[in-house]
């Protein structure tokens, strides 16, 4: 073990005065030493990881309650296939796959994402991947609901968007806050995929600076490190809004567990 | 004073015995080969066209063909009549090992000499210099590196060109975009797409990539050489008497002028089993390395 490694030049395996050097600005023209390569790597990870979770939260959320539309008007029976369809697309295809296929097939067909950035391409692709079992996930906890609840909304005179802007969604989305944790935990740990199209992630540092320094045992901990570190942040993250948003009498106050 | 000598008289005996087993070791891997009437040649599965298979477990290539007769030699030497070749697939994670612990005897594949290496395995003389250069499409009009400024150069995630562009950059201040290839077929995608301008590694994958490319003619291997690896066969360390059998074997072939019509039969010509043509022509720095036979590592190509 030679932690004294993250200190060293990128461009020479010198050691350099600061660690922090180029991040830092410390001394100008500092060579970077390969803890700022390995801060700016996690940099493009968290990136990466959180514009996926943003695309994958609200599509999931939309995909998923549009699956339990009831099967009142000719639209609502077309949202509904169309939801179950974009679910069954995106779960059926490996995620390095789609990678690919956001990255090299379809600017194929539609130029226009030839310019697009490929850590772009790459949240796209885990957003939707992602939001996929995110939707899933939605519907799990809507249909849990007693159809009670549906009912009453609708003996109230609310319509179908009142009835799930105010009953349905503020109850279902309480009880899916755990597994949602999960998901998006995975998301940070989906997001190595990004390395095989040239985000320069943590994955990639790892790849590539093992072969420079023949420290591998050393970067890897200190990826792993990042990894389970990222991960574990969103965890907190979820329980904490999982706590907050807790109301005394709805059925998730039972647990007083927090999210796992 | 008694504890001291004790331990001065075990150290000399354990010395003789090291000695011995030394001794035993020189000529360990021709006794393996007299006695057996085997010998394992470590190849590998896809470095066209230095060791490739070409199906149904046979291999062939460069460094394949080179093996093959310096092993015919060492059968002369012998006084066998045959002697029977076990080919042995090596990757670039195990080969190493595999030579150090003796599975394989001659590993013929596509290795750098470096010096790191030169601390666990041994090396014969070089017969092939690999050199970094820059493919790109044959319309873009680049010729030079100088002329990558602002563009995006694509090369392979875990390769050591990664970290020769990044010196390049800083030293020249040239700057340019690098995209990463998770593989040689990846990065040469990026190219092909038009998501790279240039793609940068060592020639020989360079050729091949674009040999097995849709319309070969559309790219072009241009500019300066970035940096020079001497690629050589591999033999284990401990064995001194082994490796001057192989390099004897090897100056032989060089001087019987066979060098130049194996690298016409390989880099020129169209190679089984798809009769691709590499057409990577013959560098200075490898016509060099038959004329000066050497052992010297890649640092030694490289120092400035």
């Amino acid at each position: 073990m030679d932690l004294g490694i993250f200190c060293k030049s990128t461009l020479d395996g010198e050691v350099v005065d600061h660690c922090f050097s180029a991040l830092l600005g410390i001394g100008q023209n500092a060579d970077p030493s390969y803890l700022d390569w390995l801060m700016k790597a996690w940099g493009w990870t968290l990136a990466v990881a959180g514009l996926g979770l943003l695309i994958a939260l609200t599509l999931g959320a939309v995909m998923g309650t549009l699956r339990t539309l009831p099967a009142e008007t000719s639209l609502n029976r077309f949202l509904v296939r169309l939801s179950t369809a974009w679910v069954e697309l995106f779960r059926n295809i490996p995620i390095l796959v789609q990678v690919f296929l956001w990255y090299h097939v379809i600017p194929a067909f539609i130029p226009v994402l030839k310019g697009f950035p490929s850590y772009l391409l790459v949240s796209i692709a885990l957003g939707f991947f992602t939001s996929a079992r995110i939707a899933e996930q939605v519907r799990a906890g809507i249909q849990s609901l007693p159809s009670g609840q549906r009912a009453a909304a609708t003996a109230l005179g609310l319509t179908t968007f009142q009835s799930y802007r105010y009953i349905i969604l503020p109850m279902a989305l309480r009880i899916v806050i755990p597994p949602l944790t999960s998901e998006s935990m995975n998301l940070i740990k989906n997001s190595s995929v990004a390395f095989a199209v040239s985000v320069p992630e943590l994955t990639l540092f790892a790849m590539q600076a093992q072969e420079e320094t023949a420290h591998g045992v050393e970067i890897y901990l200190a990826v792993t490190f990042l990894y389970a570190l990222s991960a574990f942040a969103i965890n907190r993250v979820m329980a904490y809004i999982e706590k907050r948003s807790r109301i005394p009498g709805f059925i998730v106050s039972n647990s007083e567990a927090a999210a796992h | 004073m008694k504890s001291k000598n004790l331990i001065k008289a075990g150290l000399v005996a354990a010395g003789l015995l090291l000695g011995a087993l030394n001794v035993q070791a020189a000529s360990q891997t021709m006794d393996k080969i007299k006695s057996s009437g085997a010998v394992t040649m470590g190849v590998r599965e896809s470095s066209i066209p230095m060791s490739y298979t070409t199906g149904d477990s046979r291999f062939d290539g460069y460094h394949v063909e080179i093996c093959r007769m310096i092993l015919g030699d060492i059968k002369d030497k012998l006084g066998m009549s045959t002697l029977r070749i076990n080919y042995q697939p090596v990757t670039s994670q195990n080969r190493v090992p595999l030579v150090q612990n003796g599975t394989v005897d001659i590993e013929c594949g596509t290795t750098t000499n470096n010096v790191n290496r030169a601390k666990d395995v041994g090396f014969a003389n070089t017969l092939y210099v690999e050199e970094v250069r820059i493919a790109v499409k044959a319309n873009s009009g680049i010729t030079s590196i100088s002329q990558l400024a602002g563009k995006k150069v694509a090369t392979t995630t875990g390769t050591t060109s990664v970290q020769l562009l990044r010196k390049h950059e800083k030293a020249n201040g040239v700057n340019f975009d690098e995209v990463f290839g998770k593989d040689h077929a990846d990065s040469f995608l990026l190219l092909e797409s038009g998501r790279a301008d240039a793609f940068v590694m060592d020639g020989s994958i360079l050729a091949g990539n674009i040999a097995n490319s849709k319309n070969p003619k559309d790219y072009k291997i241009v500019g300066e050489v970035l940096a020079t690896e001497p690629i050589a066969i591999m033999v284990r360390k401990d064995d001194p008497e082994f490796k001057a059998a192989v390099n004897a074997a090897i100056a032989k072939i060089v001087a019987n002028g066979n060098m130049p019509k194996l690298w016409n039969k390989w880099f020129l010509s169209p190679i089984p089993p798809k009769n691709i043509v590499v057409g990577l022509e013959l560098s200075p720095a490898t016509k060099n390395a038959w004329a000066n036979l050497n052992d010297k590592p890649a640092e030694d190509y490289n120092k400035k």
